[in-house]
């Protein structure tokens, strides 16, 4: 029985993923003492109880657990947004603006055309790839860096989009006689079929928050996965994104390359919104700030280090603190738990140290262990 | 007291799949200029990153002045006056030559940078040593001689005594080669110890004290240059006697494959055009080479050619189909094949496997992929061929990512690739560069197998040897004209030498038909 650990042990970690993986949940554990540090400052005799939420709310009941599933579908969204994004040599900071647009076609296809779920997810992605492809048309044609015109995008998306919802009356809350007319409307009231199916995964979980999002975003991620790593498509994205000048001279179009990875990220991202606004439990409110489910692609995608089947784990992980962080009130401010993710995304974005330390730990062990044996 | 300023003994360094240094020692003299050879990933690199601490080895010792010491990183190696110039050098490109020098190490005053103080240290140690440098320039807008100048004076001004240089004269022109020579004789002259690799025997045999020579990993020996030869040299190199001079027949030249009219190529650099109503031929059956001196205009007539760069005008056809505005791909697929001269930036996604690598041209064709999804197993297959048939060396064959691997297999991938395509012409560019003389023969070889089988191949080169060695016919270039058109066996070094710095004239229009 030993021996067959120490040979799993020994063929693990000459993974090349194990010492990324390592290294994230590093980041992760140091994240979470640093929240208990400050859990401790606020309130010593509450610390303990709001750690604990945070770590077991999220499986404490069927319900929770939905609430994690529900809000981690579109986080793997926006997180393949960005890693896609970035794997293929472009830093997507605009997911944000994708996913407004994407939860905008959503909304208007599914209240004012009526379309079926189905049919209003597609426009969603529609909707995000259009907004994903300006940054990628700007940097294939006249090389304005992709960071810059993104963050510009995200905002020019969030102000279209308020002014557009706030003049189609339509689509708004107060149609349908409720009260309030800065958000829109409940999709119950407007268009039944344009809920996602739940599938009775509602009555089993006894949470109105579960349907079949999750299953799709798993879907879509082992879809990148297989696209960037088994495809001739992928091969060029990712060629084009290591060394564009190399790509170039193999004959690879590179400019259009740029294009459609930006309007694939687009759409991604355009999808996750989505399937938020979809759910028949969300409802948009209008307001001036970014949607903070674009930005928080960016820290599942760096905790994964953009590996797609990753993001579904590390979007799952992002979730279960936030519904977590949530629990935790009034005792605490939620916002703790942005502190803790931030913490990790500070760490994640100094894994290349973590690795190196990792690495030094490992081989002190083998020598460690070699001195032992015989 | 020992005679030997640095010693690294019985030194062991292992790679996942290969032990690139096996118990390997190696003493290094007080002033002596200690020259380091061995074939392409026989572990020089390997080595030398340990004494300078960028590797640590699993077993063995380092000792200088017979004591031991510890060099886990290169501020270790710093504090103990080693310094190195790295085979791809290690510059800031858009900080200034003096900013460069005195990174890391800047003199200040209440913490505001002593400028002064580091610009006369500088144009001392530059006067010293016949090292010029402009210390205001950045670096991206000066050549690599300077560059490499930077580097060496960013050694001196740390102190460092002990100077380690890897492959230094690769990157360089002939001339520049020169010039480092001689820089290399000033600084032993003011007693600096000096560890030199190389693959050129003749620049061993010019500067060198004494050689150790490493073959896969493993000490075969030192010798005293005063009493060995090139031949002995490329003997223990390579285990086998080397043959110099490639064996070629006569051969008369058939069609044309590549016809090239009034091509004119505007340069990046200045307003003037870099190609100047050039016009020539390459026939099947002949090895033309194209003979100049660096920046004369050969990059951008190259790029021209293999469609990187669109021509102002002229026209060019591969037998006989006009190219002028085909893109990359269709000129790749019509029959071109390229070695570019810049193997990082142009030939190689280095963090890509080595299979992925060698089907960066042609993983495209049917036989890679159905209906777009990648055929490992053929992928795979095909680079395992490869592998074996041009003697690509890596730690994990076909899966190793490239970055890891030595210059000179880095270079045999891509000519491993390039030829393999079998193309109707072969552009390669400065080919042998930073190859092994077993591998230049073996590359020389497989350009004269390809002419042989009825191709045109377009060599540019800067090696005159290399030129006179293979080529069939040589045309100069010479600020963007063709200044001069040779037969190689009726010509010497010196003429060419002389039509190259535009000394001579007679200029070509249309080639030899
Ligand atoms: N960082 C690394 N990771 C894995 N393998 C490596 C690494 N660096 C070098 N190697 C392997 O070790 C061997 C020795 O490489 P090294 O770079 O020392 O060769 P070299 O003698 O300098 O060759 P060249 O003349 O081609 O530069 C090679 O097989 C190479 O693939
Ligand atoms: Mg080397």
């Amino acid at each position: 029985m030993k021996i067959n650990l120490k040979q799993a042990w020994h063929t693990l970690k000459n993974k090349p993923g194990f010492e990324s993986f390592l290294a994230s949940a590093a980041a992760i554990g140091i994240g979470l003492i640093f929240g208990f540090l400050l859990l401790v400052i606020f309130k010593a005799e509450k610390s303990v109880y709001g750690l604990s939420q945070i770590l077991v709310v999220g499986f404490s009941s069927a319900a929770k657990f939905s609430k994690v599933l529900y809000q981690a579908a579109p986080l793997i969204m926006t997180g393949l947004s960005v890693g896609f994004a970035f794997k293929t040599g472009l830093f997507n900071i605009g997911a944000s603006g994708q996913y407004m647009l994407g939860m905008f076609m959503a909304l208007y296809s599914g209240i004012v055309w009526q379309f079926p779920w189905y049919a209003a997810l597609i426009m969603a992605m529609l909707g995000g790839a259009i907004w994903g492809a300006m940054p990628g048309l700007f940097k294939a044609y006249f090389n304005v860096n992709e960071v810059i015109t993104s963050i510009m995008f995200n905002w020019i998306g969030l102000f279209a989009v308020n002014v557009l919802l706030a003049n189609i009356p339509m689509v708004l809350a107060d149609y349908y006689g409720a009260s309030n007319p800065d958000r829109t409307a409940n999709m119950s009231a407007a268009n039944k079929a344009a809920i996602i199916p739940k599938w009775g995964l509602d009555t089993l979980f006894d949470s109105t928050y579960m349907n079949i999002s999750i299953f799709m975003a798993i879907i879509l991620a082992v879809i990148i996965y297989f696209v960037l790593n088994r495809t001739t498509f992928g091969y060029e994205l990712k060629a084009c994104g290591f060394n564009r000048n190399a790509s170039i001279y193999a004959g690879i179009n590179a400019k259009r390359n740029i294009v459609l990875s930006m309007v694939i990220a687009g759409s991604l991202a355009g999808f996750g919104g989505g399937l938020y606004y979809l759910s028949g439990t969300a409802q948009y409110t209008i307001e001036k700030l970014l949607a903070t489910m674009g930005f928080n692609g960016i820290p599942v995608a760096l905790l994964a280090t953009s590996n797609p089947i990753g993001i579904i784990f590390s979007a799952l992980f992002i979730s279960y603190i936030q519904v977590g962080g949530e629990a935790m009130q009034p005792e605490f401010a939620k916002e703790i738990v942005d502190i803790i993710i931030s913490v990790i995304i500070y760490l994640s974005a100094f894994s290349l140290l973590l690795k190196g330390i990792i690495r030094k730990l490992i081989k002190q062990s083998a020598t460690a262990g070699k001195e032992v044996a015989p | 007291m020992s005679d030997f300023i640095i010693e690294m003994l019985q030194i062991t360094k292992e790679f996942p799949g290969i032990k690139a240094n096996d118990n390997i020692t190696l003493q290094l003299k007080k002033g002596e200029v200690h020259a380091l050879l061995g074939e392409n990933g026989a572990g020089k690199s390997t080595l030398m990153s340990i004494l300078f601490g960028l590797y640590q080895a699993e077993h063995g010792e380092i000792h200088k002045n017979g004591q031991k010491v510890l060099i886990n990183n290169p501020n270790d190696a710093n504090a103990l006056n080693i310094g190195m110039v790295h085979q791809h050098f290690k510059l800031v490109e858009v900080f200034s030559v003096l900013e460069n020098i005195i990174l890391g190490v800047e003199p200040t005053k209440y913490s505001v940078l002593k400028r002064n103080e580091a610009r006369q240290k500088i144009v001392q140690l530059s006067q010293q040593y016949k090292l010029s440098v402009e210390p205001d320039a950045l670096i991206e807008d000066i050549s690599v001689g300077m560059q490499q100048r930077v580097e060496i004076l960013k050694m001196l001004y740390r102190d460092n005594e002990i100077l380690i240089f890897d492959e230094p004269t690769a990157v360089l022109t002939p001339q520049e080669i020169k010039e480092l020579m001689a820089i290399i004789r000033g600084l032993k002259a003011e007693g600096k110890s000096i560890l030199f690799i190389t693959h050129k025997l003749n620049e061993i045999m010019e500067v060198a004290d004494r050689c150790t020579v490493l073959r896969k990993g493993q000490c075969i020996g030192t010798v005293d240059i005063d009493q060995t030869s090139v031949e002995e040299l490329s003997r223990m190199m390579v285990g086998r006697p080397v043959q110099l001079i490639v064996d070629k027949a006569d051969l008369i030249p058939g069609e044309i494959v590549l016809a090239v009219e009034h091509l004119t190529v505007a340069s990046k650099l200045h307003k003037n055009n870099a190609v100047k109503d050039v016009s020539f031929n390459v026939r099947a059956g002949e090895i033309v080479c194209l003979a100049g001196i660096e920046g004369n205009g050969q990059s951008e007539l190259i790029y021209a050619l293999t469609g990187i760069e669109k021509p102002v005008s002229g026209r060019l056809t591969l037998k006989g189909h006009d190219l002028t505005k085909s893109s990359i791909r269709d000129r790749s697929k019509a029959g071109i094949s390229h070695i570019p001269e810049d193997r990082h930036k142009f030939g190689l996604v280095l963090d890509y496997s080595l299979a992925e690598n060698l089907v960066l041209q042609r993983y495209w064709e049917p036989r890679f992929h159905q209906n777009g999804l990648i055929n490992r197993e053929a992928v795979n297959q095909y680079a395992d061929n490869l592998i074996s048939k041009y003697d690509i060396r890596s730690g994990q064959g076909a899966q190793t990512i490239v970055r890891s691997m030595s210059g000179g297999n880095q270079q045999k991938a891509i000519v491993a690739r390039e030829i393999d395509k079998n193309p109707e012409l072969l552009i390669a560019i400065q080919p042998t560069r930073g190859l092994d003389i077993g591998a230049i023969e073996y590359i020389h070889t497989q350009l004269v197998a390809q002419r042989d089988s009825g191709k045109g191949v377009l060599l540019v080169s800067l090696e005159l040897d290399e030129v006179m060695n293979v080529s069939d016919r040589i045309l100069v270039i010479y600020e963007g004209n063709i200044v001069g058109e040779f037969d190689p066996k009726e010509t010497t070094v010196e003429q060419l030498g002389l039509y190259m710095a535009g000394a001579r004239r007679n200029d070509v229009k249309g080639g030899q038909v």
